[in-house]
Protein backbone atom coordinates (compact mmCIF):
# COMPACT_ATOMS: atom_id res chain seq x y z
CA UNK A 1 0.00 0.00 0.00
CA UNK A 2 2.57 2.52 1.14
CA UNK A 3 6.00 2.84 -0.39
CA UNK A 4 7.79 2.16 2.91
CA UNK A 5 6.05 -1.22 3.25
CA UNK A 6 8.51 -3.02 0.98
CA UNK A 7 10.40 -4.65 3.83
CA UNK A 8 8.03 -5.04 6.83
CA UNK A 9 10.70 -6.72 9.00
CA UNK A 10 12.49 -3.42 9.41
CA UNK A 11 9.39 -1.50 10.50
CA UNK A 12 8.18 -0.82 14.01
CA UNK A 13 5.24 0.65 15.89
CA UNK A 14 2.67 2.66 13.97
CA UNK A 15 4.54 2.30 10.68
CA UNK A 16 4.39 -1.47 11.03
CA UNK A 17 0.71 -1.34 11.94
CA UNK A 18 -0.17 0.91 9.00
CA UNK A 19 1.49 -1.57 6.65
CA UNK A 20 -0.04 -4.56 8.45
CA UNK A 21 -3.64 -3.36 8.15
CA UNK A 22 -3.27 -2.56 4.46
CA UNK A 23 -2.02 -5.91 3.16
CA UNK A 24 -3.96 -7.51 0.30
CA UNK A 25 -5.44 -10.04 2.71
CA UNK A 26 -6.72 -7.27 4.93
CA UNK A 27 -8.24 -5.63 1.87
CA UNK A 28 -10.13 -8.88 1.25
CA UNK A 29 -11.23 -8.74 4.91
CA UNK A 30 -12.60 -5.21 4.47
CA UNK A 31 -14.21 -6.23 1.20
CA UNK A 32 -16.03 -9.08 2.98
CA UNK A 33 -17.86 -6.49 5.12
CA UNK A 34 -19.43 -5.28 1.88
CA UNK A 35 -20.36 -8.87 1.07
CA UNK A 36 -22.26 -8.97 4.37
CA UNK A 37 -24.03 -5.70 3.59
CA UNK A 38 -24.78 -6.98 0.09
CA UNK A 39 -26.26 -10.14 1.51
CA UNK A 40 -28.41 -8.10 3.93
CA UNK A 41 -29.74 -5.82 1.21
CA UNK A 42 -30.56 -8.72 -1.13
CA UNK A 43 -31.82 -11.19 1.46
CA UNK A 44 -34.30 -8.76 3.04
CA UNK A 45 -36.45 -8.22 -0.09
CA UNK A 46 -36.11 -11.88 -1.07
CA UNK A 47 -37.30 -12.96 2.37
CA UNK A 48 -40.22 -10.52 2.13
CA UNK A 49 -41.21 -12.05 -1.21
CA UNK A 50 -41.01 -15.60 0.17
CA UNK A 51 -42.85 -14.53 3.31
CA UNK A 52 -45.56 -12.76 1.39
CA UNK A 53 -46.09 -15.81 -0.79
CA UNK A 54 -46.18 -18.04 2.30
CA UNK A 55 -48.61 -15.85 4.22
CA UNK A 56 -50.89 -15.49 1.21
CA UNK A 57 -50.80 -19.23 0.58
CA UNK A 58 -51.70 -19.89 4.23
CA UNK A 59 -54.92 -17.88 3.70
CA UNK A 60 -55.78 -19.48 0.37
CA UNK A 61 -59.20 -21.04 -0.18
CA UNK A 62 -57.59 -24.05 -1.86
CA UNK A 63 -56.88 -26.72 0.73
CA UNK A 64 -53.60 -27.96 -0.77
CA UNK A 65 -52.15 -24.47 -1.15
CA UNK A 66 -53.24 -23.61 2.38
CA UNK A 67 -51.59 -26.74 3.80
CA UNK A 68 -48.37 -26.00 1.94
CA UNK A 69 -48.35 -22.39 3.13
CA UNK A 70 -49.06 -23.34 6.74
CA UNK A 71 -46.46 -26.08 6.64
CA UNK A 72 -43.87 -23.64 5.36
CA UNK A 73 -44.64 -21.13 8.11
CA UNK A 74 -44.72 -23.77 10.86
CA UNK A 75 -41.58 -25.68 9.96
CA UNK A 76 -39.19 -22.89 10.93
CA UNK A 77 -40.58 -22.93 14.46
CA UNK A 78 -39.77 -26.60 14.96
CA UNK A 79 -36.46 -27.04 13.16
CA UNK A 80 -33.30 -25.00 13.87
CA UNK A 81 -32.46 -22.58 11.07
CA UNK A 82 -28.90 -23.95 10.87
CA UNK A 83 -30.33 -27.22 9.56
CA UNK A 84 -31.83 -25.31 6.65
CA UNK A 85 -28.66 -23.33 6.05
CA UNK A 86 -26.70 -26.56 5.75
CA UNK A 87 -29.36 -28.43 3.84
CA UNK A 88 -30.72 -25.98 1.27
CA UNK A 89 -27.55 -25.00 -0.63
CA UNK A 90 -26.36 -28.57 -1.14
CA UNK A 91 -29.87 -29.85 -1.85
CA UNK A 92 -30.47 -27.09 -4.41
CA UNK A 93 -27.08 -27.70 -5.98
CA UNK A 94 -27.81 -31.41 -6.38
CA UNK A 95 -31.32 -30.72 -7.67
CA UNK A 96 -30.04 -28.29 -10.34
CA UNK A 97 -27.28 -30.66 -11.43
CA UNK A 98 -29.69 -33.59 -11.52
CA UNK A 99 -32.12 -31.69 -13.74
CA UNK A 100 -29.36 -30.50 -16.06
CA UNK A 101 -27.99 -34.03 -16.19
CA UNK A 102 -31.39 -35.37 -17.27
CA UNK A 103 -31.77 -32.72 -19.96
CA UNK A 104 -28.22 -32.29 -21.24
CA UNK A 105 -26.91 -35.84 -21.00
CA UNK A 106 -29.97 -37.95 -21.73
CA UNK A 107 -27.75 -40.57 -23.38
CA UNK A 108 -25.99 -41.43 -20.09
CA UNK A 109 -27.81 -44.40 -18.59
CA UNK A 110 -25.93 -44.86 -15.30
CA UNK A 111 -27.70 -43.78 -12.13
CA UNK A 112 -26.77 -40.38 -10.73
CA UNK A 113 -26.52 -41.69 -7.18
CA UNK A 114 -23.96 -44.50 -7.09
CA UNK A 115 -23.46 -45.57 -3.51
CA UNK A 116 -21.87 -42.61 -1.79
CA UNK A 117 -21.27 -40.69 -4.99
CA UNK A 118 -23.31 -38.17 -6.86
CA UNK A 119 -22.24 -38.44 -10.48
CA UNK A 120 -23.41 -36.13 -13.20
CA UNK A 121 -21.84 -35.67 -16.60
CA UNK A 122 -19.32 -32.86 -17.08
CA UNK A 123 -21.75 -30.71 -19.07
CA UNK A 124 -24.28 -30.76 -16.20
CA UNK A 125 -21.85 -29.55 -13.54
CA UNK A 126 -22.73 -26.26 -11.91
CA UNK A 127 -20.75 -24.13 -12.40
CA UNK A 128 -18.90 -25.77 -15.29
CA UNK A 129 -15.38 -26.97 -14.53
CA UNK A 130 -14.10 -24.51 -17.09
CA UNK A 131 -15.85 -21.55 -15.49
CA UNK A 132 -13.69 -18.87 -13.97
CA UNK A 133 -13.25 -18.21 -10.26
CA UNK A 134 -15.81 -15.43 -9.99
CA UNK A 135 -18.57 -17.61 -11.46
CA UNK A 136 -17.98 -20.10 -8.66
CA UNK A 137 -18.11 -17.28 -6.12
CA UNK A 138 -21.33 -15.87 -7.52
CA UNK A 139 -22.92 -19.32 -7.68
CA UNK A 140 -22.01 -20.10 -4.05
CA UNK A 141 -23.26 -16.71 -2.94
CA UNK A 142 -26.55 -17.15 -4.80
CA UNK A 143 -27.19 -20.52 -3.16
CA UNK A 144 -26.49 -18.96 0.24
CA UNK A 145 -28.79 -16.09 -0.61
CA UNK A 146 -31.59 -18.51 -1.54
CA UNK A 147 -31.12 -20.31 1.78
CA UNK A 148 -31.39 -17.01 3.65
CA UNK A 149 -34.44 -16.03 1.60
CA UNK A 150 -36.12 -19.34 2.32
CA UNK A 151 -35.46 -19.38 6.08
CA UNK A 152 -36.20 -15.72 6.70
CA UNK A 153 -39.15 -15.93 4.32
CA UNK A 154 -40.70 -18.41 6.74
CA UNK A 155 -40.08 -16.01 9.65
CA UNK A 156 -41.48 -13.09 7.66
CA UNK A 157 -44.44 -15.21 6.62
CA UNK A 158 -45.27 -15.75 10.30
CA UNK A 159 -45.08 -12.01 10.94
CA UNK A 160 -47.19 -11.11 7.89
CA UNK A 161 -49.85 -13.74 8.51
CA UNK A 162 -50.12 -12.52 12.11
CA UNK A 163 -50.47 -8.96 10.84
CA UNK A 164 -53.11 -9.96 8.28
CA UNK A 165 -55.08 -11.65 11.03
CA UNK A 166 -54.82 -8.51 13.17
CA UNK A 167 -56.55 -6.26 10.63
CA UNK A 168 -59.99 -5.56 12.15
CA UNK A 169 -62.68 -7.86 10.75
CA UNK A 170 -65.07 -4.91 10.44
CA UNK A 171 -62.91 -3.36 7.73
CA UNK A 172 -63.03 -6.52 5.63
CA UNK A 173 -66.79 -6.74 6.14
CA UNK A 174 -67.19 -3.12 5.07
CA UNK A 175 -65.34 -3.99 1.89
CA UNK A 176 -67.68 -6.91 1.30
CA UNK A 177 -70.70 -4.68 1.93
CA UNK A 178 -69.45 -2.33 -0.77
CA UNK A 179 -69.30 -5.23 -3.19
CA UNK A 180 -65.50 -5.60 -3.35
CA UNK A 181 -64.31 -8.90 -4.75
CA UNK A 182 -62.03 -10.98 -2.55
CA UNK A 183 -58.94 -9.98 -4.53
CA UNK A 184 -59.95 -6.32 -4.27
CA UNK A 185 -60.36 -6.66 -0.52
CA UNK A 186 -56.94 -8.27 -0.35
CA UNK A 187 -55.27 -5.54 -2.39
CA UNK A 188 -57.14 -2.44 -1.29
CA UNK A 189 -57.92 -3.15 2.38
CA UNK A 190 -55.91 -5.99 3.86
CA UNK A 191 -52.47 -5.16 2.48
CA UNK A 192 -52.48 -1.39 3.17
CA UNK A 193 -53.86 -1.94 6.68
CA UNK A 194 -51.55 -4.69 7.82
CA UNK A 195 -48.22 -2.85 7.75
CA UNK A 196 -48.61 -1.11 11.09
CA UNK A 197 -49.30 -4.47 12.74
CA UNK A 198 -46.40 -6.07 10.92
CA UNK A 199 -43.86 -3.39 11.78
CA UNK A 200 -42.75 -4.58 15.26
CA UNK A 201 -42.30 -8.14 13.98
CA UNK A 202 -40.51 -7.03 10.84
CA UNK A 203 -38.13 -4.77 12.80
CA UNK A 204 -37.34 -7.69 15.03
CA UNK A 205 -36.80 -9.86 11.98
CA UNK A 206 -34.37 -7.35 10.52
CA UNK A 207 -32.32 -7.60 13.72
CA UNK A 208 -32.40 -11.40 13.53
CA UNK A 209 -31.31 -11.21 9.91
CA UNK A 210 -28.34 -9.01 10.81
CA UNK A 211 -27.33 -11.46 13.52
CA UNK A 212 -27.65 -14.41 11.13
CA UNK A 213 -25.23 -13.04 8.53
CA UNK A 214 -22.09 -14.65 10.06
CA UNK A 215 -23.69 -18.01 9.22
CA UNK A 216 -22.42 -17.34 5.68
CA UNK A 217 -19.22 -18.88 7.03
CA UNK A 218 -20.97 -22.24 7.39
CA UNK A 219 -21.83 -22.12 3.70
CA UNK A 220 -18.19 -21.98 2.71
CA UNK A 221 -18.16 -18.34 1.73
CA UNK A 222 -15.09 -16.23 2.48
CA UNK A 223 -16.94 -13.86 4.76
CA UNK A 224 -15.83 -11.76 7.73
CA UNK A 225 -15.67 -14.80 10.04
CA UNK A 226 -13.44 -16.63 7.59
CA UNK A 227 -11.04 -13.71 7.32
CA UNK A 228 -11.04 -13.05 11.07
CA UNK A 229 -10.01 -16.67 11.67
CA UNK A 230 -7.50 -16.55 8.84
CA UNK A 231 -5.85 -13.26 9.71
CA UNK A 232 -6.00 -13.67 13.48
CA UNK A 233 -4.31 -17.05 13.66
CA UNK A 234 -0.70 -17.30 14.85
CA UNK A 235 1.75 -16.12 12.18
CA UNK A 236 5.24 -17.51 12.59
CA UNK A 237 8.44 -15.89 11.38
CA UNK A 238 7.90 -17.37 7.93
CA UNK A 239 5.22 -14.77 7.34
CA UNK A 240 5.87 -11.19 6.41
CA UNK A 241 4.03 -9.91 9.45
CA UNK A 242 4.55 -12.41 12.27
CA UNK A 243 2.29 -12.08 15.33
CA UNK A 244 0.87 -14.27 18.13
CA UNK A 245 -2.73 -15.51 18.28
CA UNK A 246 -4.80 -12.40 17.61
CA UNK A 247 -8.11 -14.08 16.85
CA UNK A 248 -9.76 -12.68 19.98
CA UNK A 249 -8.93 -9.16 18.73
CA UNK A 250 -10.36 -9.83 15.29
CA UNK A 251 -13.54 -11.30 16.71
CA UNK A 252 -13.70 -8.37 19.11
CA UNK A 253 -13.77 -6.10 16.05
CA UNK A 254 -16.60 -8.17 14.60
CA UNK A 255 -18.50 -7.88 17.90
CA UNK A 256 -18.18 -4.10 17.72
CA UNK A 257 -19.23 -4.08 14.06
CA UNK A 258 -22.39 -6.04 14.81
CA UNK A 259 -23.20 -4.10 17.97
CA UNK A 260 -23.03 -0.80 16.09
CA UNK A 261 -25.08 -2.22 13.23
CA UNK A 262 -27.86 -3.42 15.53
CA UNK A 263 -27.72 -0.23 17.60
CA UNK A 264 -28.02 1.93 14.49
CA UNK A 265 -30.86 -0.20 13.10
CA UNK A 266 -32.71 -0.04 16.38
CA UNK A 267 -32.66 3.73 16.53
CA UNK A 268 -33.79 4.05 12.89
CA UNK A 269 -36.59 1.52 13.44
CA UNK A 270 -37.75 3.30 16.60
CA UNK A 271 -38.04 6.55 14.65
CA UNK A 272 -39.89 4.79 11.84
CA UNK A 273 -42.32 3.24 14.27
CA UNK A 274 -43.09 6.63 15.84
CA UNK A 275 -43.69 8.12 12.40
CA UNK A 276 -45.95 5.27 11.22
CA UNK A 277 -47.94 5.40 14.46
CA UNK A 278 -48.95 9.01 13.81
CA UNK A 279 -52.68 9.28 13.37
CA UNK A 280 -53.30 5.58 14.07
CA UNK A 281 -56.02 4.64 16.51
CA UNK A 282 -53.53 3.05 18.90
CA UNK A 283 -52.00 4.06 22.19
CA UNK A 284 -48.78 5.06 20.43
CA UNK A 285 -50.75 7.03 17.85
CA UNK A 286 -52.69 8.96 20.48
CA UNK A 287 -49.54 9.85 22.35
CA UNK A 288 -48.11 11.85 19.46
CA UNK B 1 -33.89 -55.40 12.87
CA UNK B 2 -31.60 -57.18 15.31
CA UNK B 3 -28.66 -55.43 13.65
CA UNK B 4 -30.37 -52.15 14.43
CA UNK B 5 -30.42 -53.08 18.13
CA UNK B 6 -26.73 -53.82 17.76
CA UNK B 7 -26.25 -50.35 16.25
CA UNK B 8 -28.21 -48.87 19.11
CA UNK B 9 -25.93 -50.45 21.70
CA UNK B 10 -22.84 -49.51 19.66
CA UNK B 11 -23.70 -45.89 18.95
CA UNK B 12 -26.55 -44.96 21.30
CA UNK B 13 -24.20 -43.21 23.72
CA UNK B 14 -21.40 -42.53 21.24
CA UNK B 15 -21.71 -38.78 21.62
CA UNK B 16 -20.65 -39.00 25.28
CA UNK B 17 -17.90 -41.50 24.62
CA UNK B 18 -19.44 -44.93 25.27
CA UNK B 19 -19.63 -47.74 22.74
CA UNK B 20 -17.95 -48.11 19.39
CA UNK B 21 -15.02 -45.74 18.91
CA UNK B 22 -14.97 -45.47 15.12
CA UNK B 23 -17.87 -43.81 13.35
CA UNK B 24 -19.46 -45.74 10.48
CA UNK B 25 -17.53 -44.97 7.29
CA UNK B 26 -18.89 -47.07 4.44
CA UNK B 27 -22.31 -48.62 3.76
CA UNK B 28 -23.99 -46.26 6.18
CA UNK B 29 -27.46 -47.52 7.05
CA UNK B 30 -30.54 -45.49 7.87
CA UNK B 31 -30.50 -47.03 11.33
CA UNK B 32 -26.95 -45.82 11.98
CA UNK B 33 -27.92 -42.31 10.96
CA UNK B 34 -30.98 -42.34 13.21
CA UNK B 35 -29.09 -43.71 16.20
CA UNK B 36 -26.00 -41.54 15.95
CA UNK B 37 -27.90 -38.31 15.32
CA UNK B 38 -30.20 -39.20 18.21
CA UNK B 39 -27.12 -39.79 20.33
CA UNK B 40 -25.92 -36.30 19.42
CA UNK B 41 -29.19 -34.87 20.71
CA UNK B 42 -27.88 -35.63 24.22
CA UNK B 43 -25.52 -32.67 23.83
CA UNK B 44 -28.23 -30.34 22.53
CA UNK B 45 -30.43 -31.22 25.47
CA UNK B 46 -27.56 -30.93 27.94
CA UNK B 47 -26.58 -27.45 26.73
CA UNK B 48 -30.12 -26.12 26.54
CA UNK B 49 -31.37 -27.45 29.86
CA UNK B 50 -28.40 -26.25 31.91
CA UNK B 51 -28.23 -22.88 30.14
CA UNK B 52 -31.97 -22.32 30.61
CA UNK B 53 -31.89 -23.46 34.23
CA UNK B 54 -29.04 -21.17 35.31
CA UNK B 55 -30.17 -18.48 32.88
CA UNK B 56 -33.63 -18.32 34.41
CA UNK B 57 -32.27 -17.08 37.74
CA UNK B 58 -29.62 -14.81 36.28
CA UNK B 59 -32.26 -13.30 33.96
CA UNK B 60 -34.41 -12.42 36.98
CA UNK B 61 -31.42 -10.66 38.53
CA UNK B 62 -30.70 -8.82 35.27
CA UNK B 63 -34.32 -7.73 34.91
CA UNK B 64 -34.39 -6.38 38.47
CA UNK B 65 -31.04 -4.71 37.91
CA UNK B 66 -32.17 -3.06 34.70
CA UNK B 67 -35.30 -1.87 36.48
CA UNK B 68 -33.31 -0.42 39.37
CA UNK B 69 -33.09 3.33 39.86
CA UNK B 70 -29.48 3.07 40.99
CA UNK B 71 -27.18 3.83 38.08
CA UNK B 72 -24.52 1.56 39.53
CA UNK B 73 -26.93 -1.37 39.30
CA UNK B 74 -28.79 -0.62 36.11
CA UNK B 75 -25.85 0.41 33.89
CA UNK B 76 -24.01 -2.95 34.01
CA UNK B 77 -27.25 -4.87 33.53
CA UNK B 78 -28.21 -2.72 30.55
CA UNK B 79 -24.74 -3.14 29.05
CA UNK B 80 -24.79 -6.92 29.55
CA UNK B 81 -28.20 -7.27 27.91
CA UNK B 82 -27.21 -4.97 25.05
CA UNK B 83 -23.96 -6.79 24.31
CA UNK B 84 -25.45 -10.26 24.28
CA UNK B 85 -28.64 -9.32 22.44
CA UNK B 86 -26.96 -6.98 19.99
CA UNK B 87 -24.32 -9.32 18.60
CA UNK B 88 -24.66 -12.69 16.87
CA UNK B 89 -24.36 -15.77 19.07
CA UNK B 90 -22.10 -17.27 16.41
CA UNK B 91 -19.55 -14.46 16.89
CA UNK B 92 -19.93 -14.68 20.66
CA UNK B 93 -18.86 -18.33 20.51
CA UNK B 94 -15.77 -17.53 18.45
CA UNK B 95 -14.87 -14.53 20.59
CA UNK B 96 -15.30 -16.40 23.87
CA UNK B 97 -13.35 -19.43 22.66
CA UNK B 98 -10.44 -17.30 21.48
CA UNK B 99 -10.41 -15.45 24.80
CA UNK B 100 -10.50 -18.71 26.76
CA UNK B 101 -7.58 -20.05 24.74
CA UNK B 102 -5.50 -17.04 25.74
CA UNK B 103 -6.08 -17.64 29.46
CA UNK B 104 -3.09 -18.96 31.38
CA UNK B 105 -3.42 -22.65 32.14
CA UNK B 106 -4.11 -22.79 35.83
CA UNK B 107 -5.61 -25.31 38.21
CA UNK B 108 -7.42 -24.44 41.40
CA UNK B 109 -8.09 -27.14 43.98
CA UNK B 110 -11.55 -27.02 45.46
CA UNK B 111 -12.07 -29.12 48.57
CA UNK B 112 -15.59 -30.53 48.59
CA UNK B 113 -15.00 -32.32 51.91
CA UNK B 114 -15.25 -35.83 50.54
CA UNK B 115 -13.08 -35.24 47.48
CA UNK B 116 -10.82 -32.61 46.01
CA UNK B 117 -11.68 -31.32 42.55
CA UNK B 118 -9.07 -29.50 40.52
CA UNK B 119 -10.84 -26.80 38.58
CA UNK B 120 -8.75 -26.00 35.54
CA UNK B 121 -9.01 -23.01 33.24
CA UNK B 122 -8.32 -25.48 30.43
CA UNK B 123 -11.92 -26.68 30.81
CA UNK B 124 -13.13 -23.37 29.45
CA UNK B 125 -11.79 -24.26 26.03
CA UNK B 126 -13.89 -27.44 26.03
CA UNK B 127 -17.41 -27.26 24.67
CA UNK B 128 -19.06 -28.74 27.77
CA UNK B 129 -18.06 -25.74 29.87
CA UNK B 130 -17.00 -22.94 27.52
CA UNK B 131 -19.94 -23.18 25.15
CA UNK B 132 -22.29 -23.70 28.07
CA UNK B 133 -21.15 -20.42 29.62
CA UNK B 134 -21.71 -18.54 26.35
CA UNK B 135 -25.18 -20.05 25.97
CA UNK B 136 -25.93 -19.27 29.62
CA UNK B 137 -24.98 -15.61 29.22
CA UNK B 138 -26.86 -15.39 25.93
CA UNK B 139 -30.12 -16.81 27.19
CA UNK B 140 -29.83 -14.74 30.39
CA UNK B 141 -29.66 -11.57 28.31
CA UNK B 142 -32.64 -12.46 26.12
CA UNK B 143 -34.73 -13.74 29.03
CA UNK B 144 -33.61 -10.75 31.12
CA UNK B 145 -35.06 -8.39 28.53
CA UNK B 146 -38.30 -10.42 28.43
CA UNK B 147 -38.56 -10.39 32.23
CA UNK B 148 -37.76 -6.68 32.31
CA UNK B 149 -40.63 -5.98 29.90
CA UNK B 150 -42.95 -8.10 32.03
CA UNK B 151 -41.76 -6.43 35.23
CA UNK B 152 -42.70 -3.05 33.81
CA UNK B 153 -46.13 -4.45 32.90
CA UNK B 154 -47.03 -5.69 36.39
CA UNK B 155 -50.33 -3.87 37.15
CA UNK B 156 -49.93 -1.05 39.65
CA UNK B 157 -53.08 -2.19 41.49
CA UNK B 158 -51.30 -5.43 42.40
CA UNK B 159 -48.51 -3.44 43.98
CA UNK B 160 -50.94 -1.17 45.80
CA UNK B 161 -52.83 -4.15 47.21
CA UNK B 162 -49.54 -5.66 48.31
CA UNK B 163 -48.70 -2.43 50.15
CA UNK B 164 -52.18 -2.34 51.69
CA UNK B 165 -51.69 -5.86 53.05
CA UNK B 166 -48.33 -4.90 54.51
CA UNK B 167 -46.12 -6.85 52.14
CA UNK B 168 -42.63 -5.42 51.92
CA UNK B 169 -39.20 -6.21 50.54
CA UNK B 170 -38.40 -9.80 49.65
CA UNK B 171 -41.84 -11.02 50.61
CA UNK B 172 -43.57 -8.53 48.31
CA UNK B 173 -41.30 -9.54 45.47
CA UNK B 174 -41.58 -13.30 45.99
CA UNK B 175 -45.33 -13.46 46.59
CA UNK B 176 -46.68 -10.66 44.39
CA UNK B 177 -44.31 -9.24 41.78
CA UNK B 178 -42.39 -12.33 40.71
CA UNK B 179 -45.39 -14.62 40.00
CA UNK B 180 -47.15 -11.91 37.99
CA UNK B 181 -43.97 -11.09 36.11
CA UNK B 182 -43.51 -14.76 35.21
CA UNK B 183 -47.14 -15.11 34.16
CA UNK B 184 -46.88 -12.14 31.82
CA UNK B 185 -43.50 -13.19 30.44
CA UNK B 186 -44.31 -16.86 29.99
CA UNK B 187 -45.41 -16.95 26.30
CA UNK B 188 -42.32 -15.02 25.24
CA UNK B 189 -40.12 -17.06 27.54
CA UNK B 190 -41.43 -20.25 25.94
CA UNK B 191 -40.37 -18.84 22.60
CA UNK B 192 -36.93 -18.08 24.01
CA UNK B 193 -36.61 -21.63 25.36
CA UNK B 194 -37.42 -23.07 21.92
CA UNK B 195 -34.87 -20.82 20.26
CA UNK B 196 -32.31 -21.73 22.91
CA UNK B 197 -32.66 -25.41 22.03
CA UNK B 198 -32.22 -24.48 18.38
CA UNK B 199 -29.21 -22.29 19.14
CA UNK B 200 -27.33 -25.22 20.68
CA UNK B 201 -26.79 -26.55 17.15
CA UNK B 202 -24.21 -23.79 16.60
CA UNK B 203 -21.76 -24.98 19.26
CA UNK B 204 -19.68 -27.43 17.25
CA UNK B 205 -19.51 -25.21 14.18
CA UNK B 206 -17.60 -22.57 16.07
CA UNK B 207 -14.15 -22.68 17.66
CA UNK B 208 -15.13 -25.33 20.17
CA UNK B 209 -13.74 -28.62 18.89
CA UNK B 210 -15.70 -31.88 19.02
CA UNK B 211 -13.17 -33.94 20.95
CA UNK B 212 -12.89 -37.57 19.72
CA UNK B 213 -15.84 -36.90 17.41
CA UNK B 214 -18.18 -36.49 20.35
CA UNK B 215 -20.56 -33.99 18.84
CA UNK B 216 -24.18 -32.91 18.81
CA UNK B 217 -26.97 -33.96 16.47
CA UNK B 218 -26.08 -31.61 13.66
CA UNK B 219 -22.40 -32.47 13.94
CA UNK B 220 -23.22 -36.08 13.09
CA UNK B 221 -25.77 -35.03 10.47
CA UNK B 222 -23.20 -32.99 8.60
CA UNK B 223 -20.72 -35.85 9.01
CA UNK B 224 -23.19 -38.19 7.28
CA UNK B 225 -24.02 -35.60 4.62
CA UNK B 226 -20.30 -35.32 3.86
CA UNK B 227 -19.72 -39.07 3.81
CA UNK B 228 -22.78 -40.13 1.79
CA UNK B 229 -22.97 -36.93 -0.22
CA UNK B 230 -26.70 -37.16 0.31
CA UNK B 231 -28.23 -34.34 2.38
CA UNK B 232 -31.76 -35.67 1.94
CA UNK B 233 -31.49 -38.24 4.74
CA UNK B 234 -29.51 -36.86 7.72
CA UNK B 235 -30.93 -33.33 7.79
CA UNK B 236 -34.58 -34.42 7.77
CA UNK B 237 -33.66 -36.76 10.66
CA UNK B 238 -32.32 -33.81 12.67
CA UNK B 239 -35.48 -31.92 11.75
CA UNK B 240 -37.58 -34.81 13.01
CA UNK B 241 -35.80 -34.93 16.38
CA UNK B 242 -36.07 -31.18 16.85
CA UNK B 243 -39.77 -31.10 15.97
CA UNK B 244 -40.34 -33.74 18.67
CA UNK B 245 -38.29 -31.72 21.13
CA UNK B 246 -40.10 -28.48 20.27
CA UNK B 247 -43.49 -30.13 20.76
CA UNK B 248 -42.29 -31.46 24.11
CA UNK B 249 -41.15 -27.99 25.24
CA UNK B 250 -44.46 -26.43 24.18
CA UNK B 251 -46.30 -29.14 26.14
CA UNK B 252 -44.16 -28.72 29.25
CA UNK B 253 -44.27 -24.92 29.21
CA UNK B 254 -48.02 -25.11 28.60
CA UNK B 255 -48.38 -27.09 31.84
CA UNK B 256 -46.33 -24.53 33.76
CA UNK B 257 -48.39 -21.79 32.16
CA UNK B 258 -51.55 -23.42 33.50
CA UNK B 259 -49.98 -23.49 36.95
CA UNK B 260 -49.07 -19.81 36.71
CA UNK B 261 -52.59 -18.86 35.64
CA UNK B 262 -54.59 -21.07 37.97
CA UNK B 263 -55.48 -18.38 40.51
CA UNK B 264 -57.26 -16.33 37.85
CA UNK B 265 -60.99 -16.62 37.19
CA UNK B 266 -61.61 -19.05 34.34
CA UNK B 267 -62.53 -16.42 31.79
CA UNK B 268 -59.28 -14.54 32.36
CA UNK B 269 -57.03 -17.56 32.13
CA UNK B 270 -54.93 -17.51 29.04
CA UNK B 271 -53.93 -20.62 27.21
CA UNK B 272 -50.30 -20.62 26.19
CA UNK B 273 -50.40 -19.17 22.74
CA UNK B 274 -47.03 -18.59 21.19
CA UNK B 275 -47.17 -15.18 19.69
CA UNK B 276 -46.45 -15.80 16.06
CA UNK B 277 -45.49 -12.35 14.96
CA UNK B 278 -43.41 -11.33 17.89
CA UNK B 279 -40.18 -13.22 17.43
CA UNK B 280 -38.01 -12.83 20.44
CA UNK B 281 -34.59 -13.26 18.92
Amino acid sequence: MFSYCVDPKTLEGLMWLSCYVTTTKHMSFYYSFFVVMGLLSLAAPLAMAFGFAGATAARSSLKIVRALGKGYLAMIRGIPDIVFFLFIPIALDQAFEYLRHKVLCSDVTEAVRQGNDFVVCAAAKLPLNTASEWVHDIYGFSLALLAFGFVFGAFAGNVLSGAMAAVPKAQIETGEAYGFSSSQIFRRILIPQMWIYALPGLSNLWMILIKATPLLFLLGIEDIVYWAKELGGIKTGVYEYPHPDWRAWYFGVLMIFYLSLTYLSQSVLDKLSTRLSKGQATMAGKAV
Amino acid sequence: MSSCFQTLSDYGLRSIGYGERLLPKADITLCEQFVLIGSGMIWNIYFAILALLFGFFFATVLALGKNSKLFLLNAPCRAFIFIFRGSPLFIQFFFAYDLFVLLPRLGVDIDLGFLVVTVETRWLTKAWLGALIVLFFNTSAYAGEIFYGALRAVPSQDLESADAFGFTGIKKFRRIIWPTMLRLAWPSYTNEAIFMFHATTLVFFTGFPAWQQKGDAIYYASYFADKTFNPFVPYPIVGFYFILLTLFIIGLFGLINRQLNKHLPTNERKRLKINKYNLMR
